[in-house]
């Protein structure tokens, strides 16, 4: 129980991605929220990939933790972009109405 | 060893919360202030795991660009949240329930798995032992030569985000009085000055 080893990292690592997945069920009006909830699950992510970089003394881990970062800020730009533009267009961004887009 | 047990045991139940705030709180600006939390326990616990690296470019990146990016979008459209809240319980048994299939089936995982023999021989790039070289040398060591093309194209995927999510906000106003220098520069003297006679008394 003292001894923190991989498995306690896993652990932390399978509640979160856990609660981001949770999140976008729950939150299904909110766009914002489940974008948080994707944030949320890209950080689990990154805590596997790190805890097993350090874990077998692998340093790939943390080079794709970098990159997975990276991608996860590129998505938060562009998502919260969309938003701004739906918002402007509809004065909403609740998802129910989005798939007025369909056209 | 008990110190490191106790800011392992105290940064994750502080992740777990802070996450669980993040998708249960009422107001979504508090969402976001939760969501910086557990970022910045999850930095903790990558210093813990001894990523220092990772763990500053976490607190920048996350704490420094995303959630002050969702901290101005949440603050500056005028959302009703409270309609939007209206039906929060109505997914909550589905949502519960895949909830539970997925965390079960991550522990059995968790709870069964184990390193293959040659894996600790087979790695892609061994981390040089940690009084010679730190992890933030090492790091570069590695991104910089053996996945520089990865880096680039990442380095490319954000330079897209950029561009399109200018493109996606930026909109043309009417009635903004821009700068032309080519009309400015091909004006003429004919038509922009004029030469009056003007009568004394009379006005133009």
């Amino acid at each position: 129980m003292l001894e923190i080893g991989l498995s306690h990292y896993l652990t932390v690592g399978a509640i979160m991605f856990t609660l981001g997945i949770f999140g976008i069920f729950l939150n299904r009006k909110n766009v914002i929220i489940i974008l948080m909830s994707i944030e949320l699950i890209l950080l689990a992510v990154n805590i596997n990939l790190v805890a097993f970089s350090t874990h077998l003394h692998d340093l790939v881990g943390q080079v794709f933790a970098l990159l997975v970062l990276a991608i996860a800020a590129a998505e938060a730009a562009i998502g919260l972009a969309i938003i701004v533009v739906y918002f402007r267009n509809r004065g909403t961004i609740a998802v129910e109405d989005i798939n007025m887009m369909k056209g | 060893m008990i110190v490191q047990a106790f800011a392992f045991y105290l940064f994750a139940a502080a992740l777990v919360a802070a996450g669980a705030m993040v998708i249960s709180a009422r107001n979504p600006v508090h969402s976001v202030l939760f969501l910086i939390l557990a970022f910045f326990n999850a930095a903790g616990l990558f210093v813990l795991m001894g990523a220092e690296f990772i763990a500053m470019i976490l607190v920048i990146v996350y704490v420094g660009a995303v959630a002050v990016l969702f901290l101005f979008v949440v603050m500056m459209l005028n959302i009703n949240f409270s309609e939007l809240r209206q039906d929060f319980l109505e997914y909550l048994p589905i949502g519960g329930l895949i909830g539970l299939v997925l965390l079960a089936e991550l522990a059995l995982i968790v709870g069964s798995w184990v390193v293959a023999p040659e894996g600790s021989v087979k790695l892609a790039s061994p981390a040089p032992p940690i009084e010679r070289i730190t992890n933030t040398h090492a790091i570069g060591n590695v991104l910089y030569t053996d996945y520089i093309y990865l880096f680039q194209a990442a380095g490319v995927v954000l330079l897209i985000a950029m561009i399109g999510a200018i493109v996606l906000t930026h909109r043309r106003r009417d009635g903004v009085r821009r700068q032309r220098i080519s009309r400015q520069v091909s004006r003429t003297r004919e038509e922009s000055v004029e030469l009056r006679k003007v009568e004394p008394g009379s006005g133009v």
